[in-house]
Order: structure tokens, then C-alpha cells, then sequence
């Protein structure tokens, strides 16, 4: 955001009418926002949804031409929140955010949306991190639109079904006065492909029509009698409405031939998978040509009973795919064909894995199985489906299992957070292990190696709030670490105003890194960057203070270890009451260097004088034994091996992506670890002055040098 | 182009069967997989073809294992091929791989199979954490990697696409880019890779560049020829016959006269650290050492195991005699060898000023090391005044090591080997040098290889500071305990293992679980 430009992507919004538009499906999604007349967006950033609202903070030209006010919302409870707009006028609004996580926060509001209903469509894009790569709990989204009634969309991956399915989406909030979720999971939201562009278009009921107009209707608060005549009205009129807009509107989709002994329902996102596991067993080709009748559930809630009722009769069985738990679909299923008594059979968890990734080769199995109880005919000649399971148990494969080290994810080079990790280590050598509470950030991190800090982390922002049932120990202090984005998003009330309210008595270090930073570097509050369109520049430390915190320590240079470690041990150890606030301040070195290394070169370029650093290892005052590893694991601070018969252990040794941040040189200070690191210099277009001094010192040390080498032994062969 | 589509060699059930090409990326987060895959879409397009790319970045984007899969397929009659967005194992047709032990975590994935695959790795390392965290060695064994690509690739392309890469002024995803293309395992000429590079329109010289070595270095008929990088053990010198300084001269043929054939190589490289550490006198005294170890060795019949008792004290007596200390660091930071080592490492142009600084973290422990004994004992008993002088001198200093006034101080440090020998630390390095060859020349005369392993103990003492207070009391532990233990068959075992797992003691090793263990049985 701040310090990366999405110019590029921005472009592809401005896609007329017969346009081709080739990307990432997230794009294609904040696209076909702007093609369906949104008026307004919110949403929490977060993979894999970050990109859109990366790229519509980048597009305030166009929104404004649009007249679309799009919002970073503070947390996934105030974009639901914003929802609110299209209860009482006809306003179409869109917030998005990662899943499950930010419906968890957001779930409040959407129930309170949900109950009253919408006049204007409401869409919620759901990026349902799940399976491979996900960083979060592994749940479904369904069970929110379940409780909630609200419809959940499921689209097949691909552009055109997913743009197509968001101006529906609108239509069918419309129709039945509901909230829609769109969920897309990750692969299909980081998914490059292409879609037929229509116009942008401008929302015919604006949101100054709104204000100037306001309305308001009793019946639409929830409030009792009102809610509870929601309920009744969820029932007796918006569900109905809804079958009614997917049936005629045709949202699901058949493939396939029309008749035979089998079927398989499946969610839409599963469709690509499913041909692929069908092209395996023989029955499809590469183009979809299936030999099975196919249900594509391209809404997933709610059910269409008389669809499921109408593709069951006449087959002995159908196979439900649905990934995640608990099975609701399969359930669902199976209550519309025991309701209307039609006995075909339901299958889908018992042939398919309950829990986990729904991985080709699971589906193959599944459908394999399937067809075999129910229709074997149709498996043919069996060709055999492809496996690994052979290569795999050869044993020149089998010992690369104990050989390949695991490789989690970690601070990058030049981190500031490293730092404040290894002066915790540090403190914790000397004073004895603590209690760490966690947050989610990249700070978290620190639970892997090297670090090995951190016991629990409870959800974005909680860190603090996680320690609160340490307040009143006697015994050593509890630590617990936010970043500045969970601080923002809940922290500061969640954890910082409630540690002050008890009287916690622990230490609370706040991570400030003046971006969103795990998230893409999107900016917050106390981001130290000027924003044209966001008020930036408050600072932690008064919102901290404001709350009541008396103890608040500021750190404005996390690398400089010594001072983290002392005050660290100063907050642990001092006999003032009431929480210990660290507030540890340094940019973010991804987005410090994308800012400043466009800019250094460009000076070195034009011939101004620049001082570049970067640290190294003195190799034969390096003894190997990593310590200084155990203390960073920088990228840039590797390990390698000496032509040396004496030595037998690597040494350190820094590469040139070393950044110049400092840490190797203040922790090994601190730790007293040893003298081998050091910081290089390099003056670009150095001054007379620089020169001259260089050249005289020089001329003295190379006298020094050469009178000694004269002294030495040399071991050069006759 | 249809031709070109690999086809399941199987009868089905099913007409069509055409499947599309599959190509997966596996990398390391932030190592421009993004940018590659999205070469290789560009390039399908270009060609009228459908592509599809997936990708589950997630948290791996910092630094973690992450893969990319793409899939490609010409349209027929104007319908798309529907595109899976998962690699399956056993039906990868192309495998990149960015690093060289990723290479082998696509083979663990199943995605690399001997019917289909075509691997190109680059054989360069970029090590995981818990292999560079662990104290001592902890590399993976690379080779592991050569044996299994061996049984699982239908082709393979490794070499180090990322010197390459270096050398020609561009990043891996370019010469990773020609490799596939040098590998025609897509149906695409060299001119279809080009315009996708300078489509780009970034870097695009230099991107080509890196393209046509990879592409001509892929396509070499022979591509095992660059042998993968298997770290061994350095290799030993060739012992010198004469040498040109009368004084060395004399060491070596003290050295050829005294000491076992078998040890000479190690001992001609123990003999020039000791040297260039103190002095000649100190190279006889190494010299000296070596050869009343001999002594033993031959009474004990070493002969017959290649003097390894003789072959393993060179080594290690070398390593304790070269004990660091503030005169070997401050003499090392002042060499003229340095300088020019940073200014090829960190590539100080000849129009650039360098300058370094050190951060060095002295403590009164150091200081009174290098008083003359008697006086360093003396000052230790006084506490307070120990104390006090330790206020002043135990804190951090960034010395700028290239301006006169530092330089002319690490100068002088360096320059006091004079004072060395008559020094606290010399003192009890000698004491505890001699308790140890005493103990390893006590148990080489009732076990061979135990000898040889209280030898190898020394690799425990090792560092500055805390690090080397530590090294030492892992070292009196386990010394003490393989003193207990000598009496049995497998105490050389033991020994070994004790050693082993005192490197590792608290970062995944438990020595003193391990002496539990022993005690209970003995």
C-alpha cells in the first residue's frame, strides 16, 4: 500500500465492455464489484483477499469516478458493521475478508444484518483459507450462513462462473432480502485466468441520495417483538425467495448426460478437481465431457430440495462431495430424500476423507470406491489411476525422508522484530523462562526455531487479552506480545484497556513495525507514512496512555538489543504496579527497503555520496559454533564450510543480501557472544574529504602491516 | 500442436484422454516463483493456449517451502479445457525446483515420478534454519538428494541455476526459465521464451542473458557432467618437500624426521597454524607434543590403524595450542589478507571507500588472561577490585577498525605475542592441555580407539566467553564420565556418542539424559 503500487492491477479496472481480462481471480472479484454497481466496499486484509483490497486502496481515481467509497476497515466487525447501509436504502455494498477467522470477528454484526435483512444486495467475499498453505484453524464458513441464514455462494473456479455469480449474488440479496457470502478458497483466489469484461457501472442510488433521504423502519431492528418476527419472516418469505431467484436463475449447474445409475453432487469449488479425478478414472475428457451426471452446487446454502430431489430420482446412488466438516450438505441430503421418500442413496464421508484437503488423488479414490459399490460397469478396464506409492517406497526415497529438513516459515532478512526476540531470549537466559501469550503476525513466528518463544495464540489482536488470567500471579511475570495491526484491530480495549482496567501486573510488548506488515503492508493508524487518502500518525504510545497505561516504555530502534534486554528485564522486574507497556518501534524492513532502495540507487546514480553497510564473518575468528544462529535465523546469516583440515565445523558467513540491520553485530555485543562479525562501509562517490582521509590512514596501516609481515614466518614453498 | 500433448498411455473407458501439461514450481518463499510461473502462463498464451496458475502462498511467503502449479492445454473448438489446481502425485510432467533440498521435498511430494517428470533443479543450497542453528554440523546430506532424483526423474537438469543467475547479472527465475526452456519439455521455441522476457519489459538484458546460458547449459547433451556439490572432507595439502624460509625448513624437517608418515599432512597443518599463531619455538613445542604422543602410539602397535592416534592429536593439539584469545583476534582484524577478503567479499569498487567496524564485547576475564600469571591469580582473589575494573572494561565497543587511532590499538594488541607465554590464560591452557593428552595417553594404552575419542573431546571447547565456559564444562563432563566408563568393551561407543551429543547439548541433544542412561546399566 504504502510502499507498493498497484498501478498495474488498478488498470485492469478499467476493462470495458468485450474485454479480455487475464489475472488473478481475486482481481477478477473486485472487478466484477465494480461491473455489479457496488456503492460501497470494506473489509480486514488477509490471505488471500489482501490483493483486493490492496488494489481498490490504489484505485481511488476510478472509485471516485464511480462514486464508490471503499474503506480498510479497522477490523472484519466494523466492515459487517458497514453492511448496515443497505438494511434501510437500495445500496449495493461488498466487504471482504479471510475466513474463518474474520467472520468469527465480523459475527455479530452479520447476525444483527442477517436478522433485520437488507433492502440493498450485501456481499460478503469470503477468502475460506483451508486446506494446503492455510495459517489458521481449519473450519467452514457454511456453519455462519447456517446459523445466521445467510446464502452462501460456492462458485466453480472459474472467472467467468465467479464474476457472474457476484452480479447474482446481488440480485439474489435483492430478491430475498438476505445478506450473500461469495466463499473462494485460495488456490481458486490466487487463481490466473481470464473473464469477458462488461462496464463499469455507477450505482444508480447514491450514498449522498441516502443521506440526504434517511429512513428508517422499527421492524427492521432487531429488537423484540421485531426479531422475533424475523425469524418467522427468514422462514416463511426470504428462503422461499431465495429457492425461487437460484432455481430460476439457474445457479447450479447440470453437466453431463441426464440419466443414469449414479450422480455426484458436489460443491462448485470442487468441480475442477472432480473432472480431473473423473479424467483419471476414464470418465471425462479434459474439456468436461463427463459420462456422470454432475450437480454443481454453485450455492451451497441454501439447498435446493426439489434440484436434489429431481437429480436423485431414477439413480441407485449419489455421491456427495463436500469438503470440510462436519458433512451439512451430506446431511442435508439426506433429509430432503428421506422427507419425500425417494431411496436412492446418499454417499460421501464414508467413501471420502471427513477432515482435510480434498487432494485429486482423495477424490479418485472416493469416486473410485463409490462407483465400484454402485455402478462398477462404468470403471471399465480400470486403467490404473497415477501413483507415487511406488517411487515413494523405494528406499533411495525413503532415506531422503530423514535428509530433507523441514523448512517453516521466518523472519525476513533484516526484520526488526528479530531483535526484540533475541533480547527476549536473552532475558529469559538470565532470569529464567517465562510465560509467553502470542498474537497472529509475523511476530509469531517466534514460536518456530530458532526462537522458540511464545505458548498460545488465541486470534488477532488477543495476545494481551490471552494473558489475562496471569494478572495476579505472585511468581515470575507473564510476557505477552502484540503486533501494531491486532493492536488496532482489538488490542488496545481487548488487551491493553482490560490489562489496565484489572491491574495486570505483566509485561505487554507492543510490536510496531508501522504497517500491517503479515498482511502485505497495508497501512494502519500508527503508520509513520504520509497516506492522501488516511489519517496516519498516532501513535500507540497515546492510545496506550489514553487508555490509563502509566508504565509505557518507548523503544524507537529495536535493533538495539541491549537496550530491548534492559528494558525487558526492567519491566519484568520493577516493583511499580499495573501492566509493563513496551512499545518496540522500527519499520518494517520489506517495505523500508522497497521505499529506499529505488532511492539509493538513484543517488549512488547521480553521484552523491551514499554509505552502504552490510555485515560479515571474519572465518578464522569464527569458531562454528552458531550461537549467533540461534539467536537470529536471518536469511542472510547462513553457514559455510572451510577448506580447512583443521576445522570440522561450518562457520558463519553472511551473504550479500544482507540488509545492514545491525542485529548480528548488537547481539553478539550483547551476548558477549564473540568478535567475528563486522559492519562494512562502502562510501558511494565518496568526498575529497572521505578520500583523503582513507588514503592517510591507509598509508598509515599499510606501514604498520608491511613491518610486521617482514617479522612473520612465511610458509610459501620453495 | 495437439500432437505434442502427452497422452495417457493407457486404454480407458473414455474417448478423450489428452490431458494437459502440468508444471510444478517448488520454492522458497521470496525466491521470484510468482515471477517464473508467471512466465510460463505468458508463454502458453502467447501460443493461443488455455493456462491456468495456482498458487497457496500463505505464511511460506516469508521464507517458507511454498508451491506453485500451472497447467496448460490448447482450446478445442473453442471449449477450454477444465484446469485442476493441484498437483497430483504421479502426473507431474514438469518439476522446477529453486533449491536444491526443495528438489527433494517435491520428490517426498510424489510430484517427481520416473513415467512422466522431467526435474530441473538448481544444485545450489540455501540452508534450512535447523541446519545452520545446529552447534557443530547439521548440513543435510545433498547426496541423498543425486541417489533419489537418480531412481525418480524421466530426465533431469541440475545445476546451480542460481551462480548462473549471479554471474550473468539477473535472478534465478531467469535462468530457471532457460533451463525449461533447454529441456524442450514444452512444445515452445527459443523465441516464444524471449518475447515472454521482454514482454516483461523489466530487466529484460539481463534476464536474456542469464536465458541463453541456462538455455545452452540445459541443453548440453550431457547435463549430469556438473556433479552436484556434495560437501566432503577439505581436503589435506600435500606436505612440501623444502621451504624457502630457512626457519620453516628446519620445522619440516623436524616434522618428516619425527613424526609417521601417516600424520604428516595433519601435521604440516597444525604445524603452520601454530606458527603463524605464535612462533617458531611454538611450532617444536607442537612438534615436540606430537612426538611423545607418537611414542605411545608406537608402543601401543598404531601402526597397524594408520597412527590415528598421532593423526587425530595433530588435529586437535593445533586447535589448543591456537586457543583465541584478544591478541589472536585483534592480530587477525589487522592483517592485510582481511581487508582485501572483505573488499572481494562485500565488492568495494575501486571509485568506493571502506571502512568496517567490529563489535567487540570485552570482559576483565580477557583482560586478566593476558596479565603475566601470577599477577592475573592475584587479582582474581582481589574481588571487589576485580569487580570494579570488570565495570569499567565489560561493556560493548564498536571499534572503527581502519582509523589510525583503532587500527594503532589492534596493532598493538596483535603485536603482544611477546607477552603470551608468560600469560594467566597460556598458563591454564597448557595445565588443561596437559590433563587432557595425559588422560587420552593413559586410555590409549588400554583401548586404542578410546584414546582416539578423549582426543576428539577438544572439539567441545570452542568460542569466546560464555560459549567457551560452557564448551569447557561439557568437555570436563564428558571426559569424566568416559574416565567411569573406560573399563568396558564399547566405552570407544560410548565415548562417541557422549561427544556427540554434548555438541548438541541443549539444542536437540540431552547429555545429561544420555549419562542417566549410561549410569543405569553401569
Amino acid at each position: 500500500m504504502a510502499e507498493r503500487s498497484f498501478a498495474k492491477e488498478v488498470e485492469h479496472l478499467r476493462l470495458g465492455d468485450g474485454d479480455v481480462f487475464r489475472g488473478e481471480a481475486i482481481l477478477a472479484i473486485t472487478k466484477g464489484l465494480l461491473q455489479a454497481g457496488v456503492s460501497y466496499v470494506g473489509g480486514y486484509q488477509g490471505s488471500p483477499i489482501s490483493h483486493l483490497m490492496d488494489v481498490l486502496a490504489d484505485a481511488k481515481d476510478i472509485l471516485d469516478e464511480l462514486g464508490v467509497n471503499f474503506q480498510s476497515s479497522a477490523n472484519e466487525a466494523t466492515a459487517a458493521a458497514m453492511l448496515s447501509a443497505s438494511v434501510m436504502y437500495p445500496l449495493r455494498g461488498a466487504v471482504a475478508w479471510k475466513s474463518t477467522v474474520g467472520t468469527n470477528v465480523a459475527s455479530d454484526a452479520l447476525a444483527n444484518l442477517a436478522s433485520g435483512g437488507v433492502t440493498g444486495g450485501a456481499l460478503v467475499i469470503i477468502g475460506e483459507d483451508y486446506g494446503e498453505g492455510s495459517s489458521i484453524m481449519q473450519e467452514r464458513t457454511h456453519a455462519f450462513a447456517m446459523k445466521s441464514q445467510m446464502w452462501l455462494l460456492d462458485p466453480r473456479p472459474d472467472h467467468a462462473c465467479i464474476v457472474n455469480l457476484i452480479a447474482r449474488g446481488f440480485e439474489l440479496s435483492e430478491a430475498s432480502n438476505t445478506p450473500v457470502m461469495l466463499e473462494v478458497r485460495v488456490r481458486t483466489c490466487h487463481m490466473h485466468g481470464s473473464f469477458v469484461c462488461k462496464d463499469n457501472v455507477r450505482p444508480p442510488f447514491t450514498i449522498d441520495d441516502a443521506l440526504n433521504a434517511p429512513k428508517r423502519d422499527l421492524s427492521r431492528i432487531v429488537l423484540p417483538p421485531a426479531a422475533y418476527e424475523h425469524e418467522r419472516e427468514k422462514i416463511a418469505r426470504r428462503l422461499p425467495a431465495a429457492v425461487d431467484f437460484i432455481r430460476t436463475h439457474r445457479l447450479n449447474e447440470l453437466f453431463g448426460p441426464a440419466a443414469g445409475k449414479v450422480g455426484i453432487a458436489l460443491q462448485g469449488g470442487m468441480y475442477n478437481n472432480v473432472i480431473r479425478a473423473l479424467q483419471y478414472l476414464g470418465l471425462s475428457d479434459a474439456y468436461g465431457d463427463t459420462q456422470v451426471p454432475l450437480y454443481v452446487m454453485n450455492v451451497t446454502y441454501p439447498v435446493i430440495d426439489s434440484e436434489i430431489a429431481d437429480f436423485s430420482v431414477g439413480k441407485d446412488a449419489i455421491l456427495m462431495v463436500e469438503e470440510g466438516q462436519p458433512e451439512y450438505l451430506e446431511q442435508a441430503l439426506n433429509t430432503v430424500l428421506r422427507r419425500r421418500d425417494i431411496s436412492t442413496r446418499v454417499r460421501g464421508k464414508d467413501v471420502l476423507p471427513m477432515a482435510g484437503d480434498y487432494t485429486i488423488q482423495a477424490l479418485a479414490r472416493g469416486i473410485q470406491a463409490f462407483l465400484d459399490d454402485h455402478s462398477p460397469a462404468l470403471l471399465g478396464n480400470r486403467p490404473p489411476v497415477p501413483d507415487a506409492a511406488p517411487v515413494l517406497a523405494d528406499p533411495r526415497v525413503e532415506r531422503l525422508r530423514s535428509v530433507v529438513p523441514p523448512r517453516p516459515p521466518g523472519l525476513c532478512t533484516g526484520c526488526p522484530e528479530r531483535p526484540i526476540f533475541a533480547a527476549m531470549k536473552l532475558v529469559q537466559q538470565e532470569l529464567g523462562e517465562h510465560h509467553v501469550s502470542a498474537d497472529i503476525g509475523c511476530h509469531l513466528f517466534s514460536i518456530l526455531p530458532p526462537f522458540n518463544i511464545g505458548t498460545t495464540t488465541m486470534g488477532f489482536g488477543l495476545g494481551a487479552a490471552s494473558a489475562a488470567a496471569f494478572s495476579k500471579g505472585s511468581g515470575k511475570r507473564s510476557i505477552a506480545v502484540m503486533g501494531d495491526g491486532g493492536f488496532w484491530h482489538n488490542g488496545l480495549t481487548s488487551g491493553i484497556g482490560n490489562a489496565v482496567f484489572n491491574k495486570h501486573d505483566g509485561v505487554f510488548v507492543i510490536v510496531d513495525n508501522f504497517y500491517s506488515s503479515a498482511t502485505g503492508g497495508q497501512d494502519i493508524l500508527s503508520s509513520r507514512a504520509w497516506n492522501k487518502n488516511r489519517q496516519t500518525n498516532n501513535p500507540i504510545s497515546n492510545a496506550v496512555r489514553g487508555v490509563g497505561a502509566t508504565w509505557v516504555r518507548e523503544i524507537d530502534r529495536t535493533y538495539d538489543v541491549g537496550r530491548m534486554r534492559s528494558v525487558l528485564k526492567e519491566a519484568l522486574t520493577t516493583k511499580e504496579e499495573g501492566p509493563k507497556i513496551i512499545i518496540a518501534s522500527s519499520e518494517c524492513m520489506l517495505n523500508r527497503q522497497r521505499r529506499e532502495k529505488p532511492l539509493t540507487a538513484k543517488s549512488i546514480k547521480a553521484g552523491k555520496r551514499v554509505v552502504k553497510e552490510r555485515f560479515g564473518v571474519d572465518e578464522d575468528i569464527c569458531t562454528g559454533d552458531h550461537a549467533c544462529i540461534r539467536l537470529s535465523g536471518c536469511p542472510s546469516l547462513s553457514v559455510k564450510h572451510l577448506d580447512d583440515p583443521l576445522r570440522d565445523d561450518p562457520v558463519a558467513a553472511i551473504d550479500n543480501s544482507c540488509v545492514g540491520c545491525g542485529n548480528c553485530g548488537e547481539v553478539s555485543e550483547a551476548a558477549a557472544l564473540c568478535p567475528s562479525f563486522y559492519r562494512a562501509e562502502v562510501i558511494h562517490n565518496p568526498t575529497w574529504w572521505d578520500r583523503a582521509k582513507a588514503r592517510l590512514a591507509m598509508a598509515l596501516i599499510g606501514f604498520l602491516q608491511q613491518r610486521r609481515a617482514r617479522h612473520r614466518i612465511a610458509f610459501e614453498v620453495a | 500442436m495437439g500432437d505434442n500433448i502427452l497422452k495417457l498411455p493407457l486404454a480407458t473407458a473414455g474417448a478423450m484422454t489428452e490431458r494437459p501439461i502440468s508444471i510444478a514450481i517448488v520454492a522458497m518463499g521470496g525466491q521470484g516463483g510468482g515471477v517464473l510461473s508467471g512466465w510460463i502462463v505468458q508463454l502458453a498464451e502467447n501460443a493461443g493456449w488455455v493456462a491456468q496458475s495456482t498458487s497457496v502462498p500463505g505464511v511460506a511467503q516469508r521464507t517458507g517451502a511454498t508451491i506453485y502449479y500451472i497447467e496448460m492445454m490448447p482450446p478445442a473448438g473453442g471449449r477450454p479445457p477444465i484446469l485442476a489446481q493441484m498437483p497430483t502425485p504421479g502426473d507431474v510432467d514438469v518439476v522446477l525446483a529453486s533449491e536444491f533440498m526443495e528438489a527433494g521435498r517435491s520428490i517426498l511430494r510424489g510430484i517427481v515420478t520416473p513415467e512422466r517428470t522431467t526435474l530441473i533443479a538448481s544444485s545450489h543450497r540455501s540452508f534450512a534454519i535447523s541446519e545452520k542453528s545446529a552447534p557443530g554440523k547439521g548440513i543435510a546430506d545433498s547426496g541423498a538428494v543425486v541417489d533419489a532424483i537418480g531412481v525418480t526423474a524421466r530426465q533431469q537438469i541440475v545445476f546451480n541455476m542460481d551462480e548462473l543467475a549471479t554471474r550473468n547479472g539477473s535472478v534465478i527465475s531467469s535462468a530457471m526459465f532457460g533451463a525449461l526452456a533447454g529441456s524442450r519439455a514444452l512444445p515452445f521455441d527459443r523465441d516464444a521464451y524471449h518475447a515472454v522476457i521482454k514482454q516483461d519489459g523489466k530487466g529484460v538484458a539481463a534476464s536474456l542473458k542469464a536465458f541463453d546460458a541456462a538455455f545452452e547449459r540445459a541443453a548440453q547433451p550431457a547435463p549430469s557432467a556438473d556433479p552436484v556439490p556434495v560437501p566432503s572432507a577439505p581436503g589435506l595439502g600435500v606436505v612440501p618437500s623444502s621451504a624457502a624460509d630457512p626457519r620453516v625448513a628446519g620445522l619440516l624437517d623436524l616434522l618428516r624426521t619425527s613424526l609417521p608418515q601417516d600424520a604428516w599432512a595433519m601435521a604440516w597443518a597444525g604445524l603452520r597454524k601454530v606458527v603463524d599463531y605464535q612462533d617458531e619455538r611454538y611450532g617444536r613445542e607442537y612438534l615436540e607434543i606430537l612426538t611423545r604422543l607418537y611414542d605411545i602410539d608406537r608402543q601401543v602397535g598404531g601402526g597397524s590403524r594408520g597412527h590415528d592416534f598421532t593423526v587425530t592429536a595433530a588435529k586437535h593439539v593445533a586447535n589448543a595450542m591456537a586457543y583465541d584469545d584478544v591478541i589472536r583476534v585483534a592480530d587477525l582484524k589487522t592483517r592485510p589478507g582481511r581487508r582485501s577478503r572483505i573488499v572481494r567479499e562485500v565488492g568495494v569498487g575501486s571509485h568506493q571507500v571502506l571502512t568496517t567496524t567490529e563489535f567487540m564485547h570485552p570482559r576483565m576475564e580477557e583482560m586478566a588472561g593476558l596479565l603475566p600469571a601470577g599477577l592475573g591469580r592475584w587479582l582474581k582473589r582481589r574481588n571487589a577490585l576485580y569487580a570494579w575494573l570488570d565495570r569499567r572494561v565489560n561493556k560493548g565497543r564498536r571499534v572503527r577498525t581502519y582509523s589510525p587511532v583503532w587500527f594503532l590499538v589492534l596493532h598493538t594488541l596483535g603485536g603482544m605475542r611477546w607477552l603470551r607465554r608468560r600469560s594467566l590464560r597460556h598458563a591454564e591452557e597448557v595445565a588443561h592441555r596437559d590433563a587432557w593428552l595425559g588422560c587420552a595417553g593413559d586410555l590409549v594404552r588400554e583401548d586404542y580407539a578410546l584414546g582416539v575419542e578423549v582426543l576428539k573431546c577438544r572439539r567441545l571447547v570452542k568460542g569466546y566467553s560464555d560459549t567457551h565456559a560452557r564448551g569447557l564444562s561439557k568437555f570436563d563432563t564428558v571426559v569424566a564420565e568416559i574416565r567411569r566408563l573406560a573399563h568396558r568393551d564399547d566405552a570407544a561407543d560410548w565415548a562417541r556418542r557422549l561427544r556427540e551429543t554434548a555438541i548438541k547439548d541443549g539444542e536437540g541433544g540431552d547429555l545429561d539424559g544420555l549419562i542417566r542412561t549410561i549410569r543405569s546399566f553401569c
